[in-house]
């Protein structure tokens, strides 16, 4: 009796989890089969209909899209932002995380503090200043400048992560190395960075997933020519109807890398994810 | 001597050791500042200078020439739209962080009970790696208001008319002056009453071709039969012969029934039967005892057709915003929770279980105390994210409806680039939002100086 309750608990535990999970995965089934029907269908009827007649799924709008100069300059765009995004946080993070875990300075700890109060400042703040800062430098509406404010923004949060990271590797590993004559560079590039590879890669993965989703940040200081394809997307959503064909296909390759990149790196993506989390 | 000596032979010479231990140190020391200059640099101009210019600029009016004090905050809370900002974005932290934490924790405790856990999971835990740009294409897709287009109303709809039946015919009407009059409550009555032994036949005009029923027959034979004499019948058909040539209020060779119509007999206004229409529009009533009746068409044959929620409408909006942002983070709250779960000490569970303590009883009174710390921080976390929703909103809320929907980052947003081009109200609204992040940065710093304790 015990064991049949049971296992009817357990099947409708199950249930409901199926039921769950079917509705997580249909936004997603529901873009990707719109992506692959004309403008004219989806006027017509959603895109469960296409399920019924699958004459109308093709890949001709991913064909367009390859044909589109304007987005295959944002695809790319988009790249070039978020790679040097990434590499940047990760090297001067690594540096300055390094020097607040072992290297002795005056006012490091206080610095640190400092740090760690700049982890929840809203994006939103630094826009209006920053605006007018790239405009006197000449870097408003250019990647390098897109690129700078995401590197800054990623900082205090990758300080943080990478310093309470290198703080956990024993002090005598660090004093041999000293002894045996390594200076602080070489101690930093052939112990530390190996070490910190667990954390590195989580960040990494954060900082890049980041990047690659923002759209608010691009929307202000990237300009025509340097626009991501969150911005170039979201300026054709205006008439959501009729770009459909170009919108569903679009947002389908903008979350392919980062869900590619989660299913290659589930451990890091989750762990960077959860301790980005308190930004 | 020797002492002296010795001394100086044995150690280094005491006047220049702390002389190279101090070079050693300044050398120490630049090369520390060179490891964090770079980061300092960029923190300083770009993070720390910003926060002060705007608590300056919040001070200025909209051109920064003139200092107006705290004029910027005080309008924010008098100007209508900014009050429904913040409306809003307190809607925002309490419902989303509620929802989610208690989201995450029943699949977090539901999900160790399958062996397919992991794939829940990750399934679960995706969308976190999607923006929320395509996650806002996503949902506008979802959420289109034409039934026929919107997964959620297509299922809406299909749920209510599971329920409640279709409307067939929303634009049908009788003639006038052929035997039906328009009730208030948009029924249709026969004006005269007929007693058992009648037939009684009710032509309506205005059937859309679309509307009718690819079943519906003639209407003809069925309304050539007699009745019975405790039985009232007769026919609903269309009295509109295509092709012309048809009598009106005469039920002609070709004109259609109209089928799946609901029929009532009322008696001294009391309704005490109701039937629909076969195919050919016939119905009857049987067994009833003399008298004179009336024969009515309820109004819900002719309500308009369920077309669904305005999910975007001004009304819903924020709470349809709020469902594609679970979309996106329960997965993170399941995982975050699931992780707390799993270190739970399992010899407090399984003593109660062999207490015989059952599966709500073992959550509600040692699950949820124990995993309370866990509950709390994804709370805070959640609270933070919220705080600063901009993309979604900005994406999903089609532009009339912005407004409806507007959040302190949107507001800011809008206010400061997006047409409003008040600087000094835009910085007030940013610095606003820092002040609601403060109790986070605290909450921060002190957590970590008591784990360097």
């Amino acid at each position: 009796m015990n064991a049949l309750k049971r296992g009817l608990g357990s099947s409708l535990v199950q249930a409901f989890l199926v039921v769950v999970g079917l509705v997580w995965l249909t936004p997603l089934a529901g873009l990707f089969l719109s992506s692959l029907r004309s403008a004219q269908d989806t006027a017509d009827g959603g895109w469960w209909t296409s399920l019924k007649s699958p004459g109308q799924l093709s890949f001709d709008n991913y064909s367009a899209l390859l044909g589109n100069t304007g987005m295959t300059q944002a695809f790319w765009n988009t790249v070039l932002i978020s790679v040097p995004a990434t590499v940047l946080v990760v090297v001067i993070a690594a540096l300055a995380g390094y020097a607040f875990a072992w290297l002795d300075f005056p006012g490091r700890d206080a610095v640190f503090l400092l740090v760690v109060a700049l982890l929840v400042v809203p994006v939103q703040i630094g826009l209006l200043p920053v605006a007018k800062l790239f405009g006197q430098l000449g870097l408003f509406g250019t990647i390098p400048g897109v690129v700078l404010f995401h590197v800054s923004y990623g900082l205090p949060f990758a300080i943080f992560l990478l310093r309470n990271y290198f703080a956990e590797m024993p002090k005598e590993m660090l004093e041999a190395a000293r002894m045996d004559g390594g200076n602080e560079w070489r101690i930093f590039t052939r112990l530390v960075l190996p070490v910190g590879r667990p954390a590195i890669a989580s960040l990494a993965i954060f900082q890049f997933l980041w990047v690659w989703n923002d759209m608010l940040v691009a929307l202000l200081f990237a300009d025509g020519s340097a626009q991501p394809l969150t911005v170039e997307l979201q300026s054709q959503i205006r008439q959501f109807g009729s770009n459909i064909d170009v919108l569903a296909p679009g947002a389908f390759l903008s979350l392919v890398i980062p869900v590619a990149v989660f299913f290659a790196f589930q451990r890091h993506f989750v762990q960077g994810v959860m301790a980005g989390s308190v930004k | 001597m020797t002492a002296t000596l010795l001394k100086e032979a044995g150690g280094p010479p005491p006047v220049t050791q702390p002389d190279g231990r101090r070079r050693a140190r300044r050398r120490g020391r630049i090369i520390a500042v060179a490891f964090v200059f770079p980061a300092l640099l960029l923190l300083g101009a770009l993070v720390v200078y910003p926060v002060l210019f705007s608590v300056g600029r919040s001070f200025f009016d909209a051109s920064g020439t003139r200092f107006v004090g705290g004029a910027n905050y005080s309008e924010m809370f008098h100007d209508p739209a900014t009050i429904r900002a913040v409306r809003n974005t307190a809607i925002w932290v309490v419902v989303a962080p509620t929802l989610l934490t208690g989201l995450g924790l029943v699949l977090a405790v539901l999900v160790e009970r399958v062996r397919w856990a992991t794939a829940f999971k990750l399934l679960l835990f995706m969308p976190m790696a999607v923006s929320f740009l395509a996650a806002g294409i996503i949902f506008r897709l979802a959420y289109d208001e034409d039934p026929d287009k919107g997964v959620l109303n297509a299922a809406a709809v299909s749920v209510h008319d599971a329920f409640t039946g279709t409307s067939t015919y929303p634009t049908a009407r009788p003639r006038n002056g052929q035997g039906l009059t328009e009730e208030a409550d948009g029924s249709y009555r026969t004006t005269a009453t007929a007693s058992p032994g009648r037939t009684v036949d009710l032509g309506l005009v205005g059937v859309l071709p679309q509307d009718l029923p690819q079943n519906a027959r003639p209407a003809h034979p069925a309304a050539q039969r007699t009745a019975a004499p405790d039985e009232l019948r007769g026919v609903v058909y269309l009295d509109f012969t295509r092709g012309g040539g048809g009598r009106q209020g005469q039920v002609d060779r070709k004109e259609s029934g109209l089928p799946a119509m609901t029929v009532q007999v009322a008696q001294d206004g009391r309704t005490i039967a109701s039937t629909t229409t076969a195919p050919d529009g016939s119905f009857r009533f049987q067994d009833l005892g003399s008298g004179s009746y009336t024969l009515q068409l309820p109004a819900s044959n002719f309500a308009p057709p369920y077309d669904g929620i305005s999910w975007l409408g001004p009304a819903l909006v924020t709470p349809a915003i709020i469902g594609a942002y679970l979309w996106i983070w329960t997965g993170f709250a399941m995982v975050l929770i699931g992780a707390g779960l799993a270190a739970l000490p399992r010899d407090a569970l399984e003593a109660a279980r062999m207490d015989g303590a059952n599966e709500w009883q073992i959550f509600q009174r040692i699950t949820v105390p124990l995993l309370a710390p866990v509950l709390t921080v994804v709370f805070v976390t959640l609270v933070i994210n919220v705080m600063k929703v901009f993309d979604l909103i900005y994406i999903i809320a089609p532009g009339p409806v912005q407004e409806d929907a507007t959040v302190l980052a949107t507001q800011m947003w809008l206010v400061s680039f997006g047409g409003g081009n008040n600087q000094g109200l835009g910085s007030a609204l940013g610095v606003l939002l820092l002040l609601l992040v403060i109790p986070a940065m605290v909450f921060n710093v002190r957590r970590f100086r008591g784990s360097q304790r």
